[in-house]
């Protein structure tokens, strides 16, 4: 039994979330759906530290979906990287579901709960699946199951506030059409090499070496996934979805959804497309380098200037996922480690600080910051939640956001780019901006008057600190994370390269 | 207990202090005996290091690696371990007064002020103690943090305009420039220790070295440096015993030590003094200087003119760095010291004049003189040591800074710490001559009777006065064992066994 599981590993990840889904409607109203999701999403996450363990070495899992041989059938191909960003993704929704209880019996009527939880099911299963699969056609299956799960997430936030719909509507619409782009650029790497499974894909691009169709099969695929990672200026679904969708579901969309998409960006960039082929090499310095840079500059600026706390942090989201690109467009080790640490460091802050907000929106009912004065008298421990999250967006030492920042500085210094190096820094700035216009809010503005506000339940406030303990510990022992990174960021270069030079 | 243990106790027992404070926050006087018994506590772990340090010890101790080859780490040699003394031996006074002064001038959230203080007090030692670059960075943000609080105290429309031109600067310049010269020198150094002698000799292409020196003296933000000095007079909103402690002795003289532990074991004042590359510092160190002074002449605020004084003084330190020899760095670290000795107390007395007699202002100090004789006394000897007259100990510092200045041939720096010394006359001395001489303006209607009567401030703030006072006076002359000990700062690269 125990080695039929083992060896069945992969697959479970995926099947697990995907069979529970629909059971999970079934189960009725109440808290039954909400504890039967809670156990899968345990579940899910144990598989995931299982798969971590066992690739931590350099191990790669090859898994054949219902035995088909490769390249025919569906391979899900788990290597360090993807390992890690398995764990990113199911760490999270182990995290999130136990949260969302209260705020979801707020924020949602209690007949429709089963089948927020349905959706929420499908939308992790849609993020593992994208992550796991080693198959281009595959990925863009499960993109399409997530983001439809998430389409009816985000809209299921109209019962707080209308404008939920048009957020989703709006997504919707992006959404598809990234998709879309997605998969006609898979659809032209078929036609040069009649091959979907990435690793045969990488083997036989080199074989045909490069040419216009490929040219454009990378740059649909750039733009398809720009959208799903909102990458500025693909970006304008993100900040009302992430504002108006329920409050656990933007937590969790903001740890997982955009990383998922950056794991695929990787995977095509690195393993299919290689670490050498220059057309990409060209178009991620002349084209993303530069978006990449404005976006840390535009979103953190207009984060500055809002006063939906939601909103701020959506904006805040895209200036990150700036650093995240600008990684990339180092083409270097170091700048690859950065991304991917700053994956995992994002999405621990990002994920605390939304679930703040969700706790100022049960406690307050409110995450309007203007309405926040002198909250951190009545909620410390979500106030002092912020503050620690915040310090870690600014990229302070003694948490994650430090070590990012560090690997980021030291890449563009390595390479000599030093505005580039004195860019990231001026933009971090920008975040003090914004972090400290809460903190002044919370603590130095006197509490409006008349207004009862209690400290979020423990329920809550557990897995927020759960994660704000992360972005300490990972931020003063950062050896494991950025080991990890660092051997996931030379197994891609190692691998690509080695193509490309036979 | 061995010497690491010891150095751990010394941040670990101001770093734990904030635990037991907020868990007697609601009993006053336990709560203010618990700060007072701290920094007892600390300086008594922090005196046997002393010891150690002078009879050659150099306690270290690794505690983690948060990246690969960056580890959190101390160790302690003779320039940090005066620092810390000195931040820590001045907290005992401090203590005391912050007492009588809270209560005096009847401040709110007391507890929130002593935990941020005591945090703020960790850190520096923290500083003080950091083994490798990377470690005193973390520190000096922590200190950052833990002091906006203090700056903010009173809640009030200026102390938020002020606590936010505060943390402005000083986290601007730390994530602009230092961090970025933090990892420049990580990046081809492979390292961030201080080593004697430094560690850029022969990695560093001379032609940069400047312009890493730039950042890291205008990245450290602490030190004051013009242009960006704003941070100091704005962080004067804050209650007295924050300007005294943190403001003229704990955050600024971090920020300054920090300044010559990289002159000294970055870049190694051989490498400085080769290459040239802190020329440029010399003269801005001395404009700021120049120009601090007389911006302190046109202030009336008392505070505000102490402030722009530090910022003058601090400068001095900057300067005995930018020389690049070894009596710069003696001067400058002994200028930690006597400087820090005389503005606590200059400081301390601003407090007194507030809680005794609510002024503010220099043009109302008239004839105060003889309300609090005591006060204006210490005021006198403090700010006849910072003008560097003998026999107090500000000359000592003075005196070995204008020797680096001829050391390193630089004559016109002479004649400028000259002129800053007739300056701070200029803007010292008419202080308490108001006080002593002028008659007092309004109070016509009390008669001379109620005006010459003593009306000093509370025991608690005057005693901690009439100590730093005295240490001006005491520390003349001992000098020469300070000297010796400064000695052993080793500026030259360990020859290789």
């Amino acid at each position: 039994m125990m080695s039929l599981i083992e060896a069945n590993l992969p697959a479970l990840q995926v099947v697990l979330p995907l069979v529970a889904a629909p059971l999970c409607a079934l189960l009725g109203r109440g808290d039954r759906s909400w504890a039967f999701a809670c156990l899968v999403t345990f579940v899910t996450f144990a598989v995931s530290v299982a798969l971590f363990a066992e690739t931590y070495a350099g191990t790669i899992i090859s898994y054949r979906m219902g035995g088909w041989e490769i390249p025919l059938g569906i391979e899900y191909r788990v290597d360090r990287l993807n390992a890690f960003v398995l764990l990113i993704i199911s760490g999270s929704a182990a995290l999130v579901l136990p949260y969302a209880r209260r705020i979801v019996a707020a924020e949602i009527p209690a007949e429709r709960q089963p089948l927020f939880y349905t959706a929420f099911l499908l939308c992790i299963t849609g993020l593992l699946g994208i992550t796991i699969t080693g198959d281009a056609f595959n990925i863009f299956v499960f993109l399409e199951i997530s983001s439809l799960a998430t389409y009816a997430l985000v809209a299921s936030g109209s019962w707080v506030n209308k404008r939920a719909l048009t957020a989703a509507y709006n997504y919707l619409i992006m959404g598809t059409v990234g998709a879309t782009f997605f998969v006609i650029g898979v659809g032209m790497l078929y036609m040069i090499t009649g091959t979907l499974n990435l690793a045969d894909l990488a083997v036989r691009i080199v074989e045909h070496g490069d040419s216009s169709t490929l040219r454009m099969g990378f740059v649909f695929i750039l733009i398809g996934i720009g959208l799903k990672l909102a990458m500025f200026p693909l970006h304008l679904w993100l900040p009302n979805a992430y504002a108006y969708a329920p409050s656990a579901v933007t937590a969790f969309l903001a740890a997982t959804a955009t990383k998922a998409a950056v794991y695929v960006m990787l995977r095509f960039m690195f393993t299919v497309f290689g670490f050498d082929y220059e057309f990409q090499a060209d178009t991620l310095r002349m084209v993303v380098l530069p978006l990449a840079v404005i976006a840390m500059f535009a979103a953190s600026i207009v984060a500055i200037f809002q006063d939906n706390l939601k909103r701020m942090l959506a904006y805040s989201s895209i200036a990150q996922i700036g650093y995240i690109l600008l990684g990339l467009t180092f083409l270097t080790e170091t700048g690859l480690t950065a991304s991917i640490v700053h994956l995992f460091n994002h999405a621990v802050t990002k994920a605390a600080l939304f679930m703040v907000a969700g706790c100022f929106v049960l406690s307050a009912g409110t995450c309007s910051i203007s309405k926040l004065g002198g909250i951190g008298r009545d909620m410390p421990w979500t106030t002092a939640a912020f503050v620690v999250g915040g310090l870690s967006l600014i990229g302070l030492p003694l948490t994650v956001g430090f070590i990012s920042k560090w690997y980021l500085v030291l890449a563009a210094l390595e390479l000599g780019w030093w505005p580039v190096a004195l860019m990231i820094m001026a933009s971090s700035l920008l975040a003090i901006i914004y972090v400290w216009r809460v903190i002044e809010a919370a603590y130095l503005q006197p509490a409006p008057e008349g207004v009862v506000r209690k400290e979020a339940p423990l329920s809550m406030l557990i897995p927020t600190w759960i994660f704000i303990g992360l972005s300490i510990w990972f931020g003063i022992n950062a050896m494991l994370t950025s080991t990890a990174a660092g051997r996931a960021a030379s197994a891609l270069i190692d691998s690509s390269h080695i193509l490309w030079k036979e | 207990m061995n010497n690491a243990d010891l150095l751990l106790l010394a941040i670990a027992i101001p770093a734990l202090t904030p635990f037991l404070l907020a868990a007697c926050g609601k009993q006053p006087n336990l709560r203010d005996t618990v700060s007072v018994l701290a920094s007892i506590a600390t300086f008594a772990a922090v005196l046997p290091l002393l010891l150690a340090v002078i009879d050659g010890a150099r306690p270290a101790i690794s505690l983690i690696e948060v990246m690969p080859g960056l580890v959190l780490g101390f160790e302690i040699e003779p320039l940090g371990m005066l620092f810390a003394t000195v931040a820590s031996g001045l907290w005992i006074p401090t203590a005391l007064y912050s007492i009588g002064y809270m209560r005096g001038a009847h401040e709110k959230k007391q507890t929130r002020f002593a935990i941020c203080f005591a945090i703020a007090i960790a850190s520096a030692i923290g500083i003080a103690f950091s083994g490798n670059l990377f470690t005193l960075f973390i520190f000096y943000e922590v200190l950052t943090i833990s002091t906006y609080p203090l700056v903010a105290h009173k809640e009030t429309p200026e102390a938020k305009k002020g606590a936010r031109t505060y943390l402005a600067i000083l986290m601007t310049t730390s994530i602009l420039f230092l961090l970025v010269a933090l990892i420049w020198t990580w990046n081809i150094a492979g390292t961030t220790e201080f080593r004697a002698g430094g560690i850029l000799d022969g990695r560093l292409d001379p032609v940069y070295a400047p312009f890493l020196l730039a950042l890291f003296a205008f990245g450290i933000g602490k030190a004051a440096l013009m242009p960006f000095h704003r941070w100091l007079p704005a962080a004067m909103v804050a209650p007295t015993p924050v300007s005294a402690l943190l403001h003229a002795v704990a955050v600024v003289k971090a920020g300054v030590f920090t300044m010559l532990k990289v002159g000294t074991y970055i870049f190694g004042v051989g490498f400085l003094g080769k290459t040239g590359a802190s020329d440029w510092l010399v003269w801005l160190a001395a404009a700021s200087i120049l120009i601090a002074s007389i911006v302190a002449l046109t202030k009336d605020d008392l505070k505000a003119r102490l402030a722009y004084s530090t910022v003058s003084q601090l400068s001095y330190i900057t300067l005995g760095m930018a020389l690049a020899v070894q009596m710069g760095v003696i001067g400058g670290a002994m200028h930690i010291v006597t400087h820090a000795m005389g503005k606590i107390a200059l400081f301390m007395c601003a407090g007194a004049i507030y809680v005794a007699a609510h002024k503010t202002k220099i043009s109302q100090l008239d004839g105060l003189g003889r309300k609090m004789p005591v006060t204006f006394a210490c005021f006198t000897i403090a700010a006849l040591s910072i003008i560097g007259l003998p026999p107090f100990a500000g000359a000592w510092s003075k005196w070995y800074l204008m020797i680096a200045a001829a050391d390193a041939n630089q004559l016109i720096i002479i004649g400028v710490l000259m002129v800053s010394s007739l300056l701070n006359v200029a803007y010292l001395l008419p202080i308490p001559a108001r006080a002593f001489f002028l008659k007092p303006k309004e109070d016509k209607a009390h008669g001379d009777a109620a005006a010459s009567r003593i009306e000093e401030a509370p025991l608690l703030c005057l005693l901690p006065i009439c100590f730093a006072a005295l240490g001006c006076i005491v520390l003349f002359f001992t000098i020469g064992g300070l000297y010796e000990y400064l000695l052993s700062i080793p500026i030259r690269p360990e020859s290789l066994p």
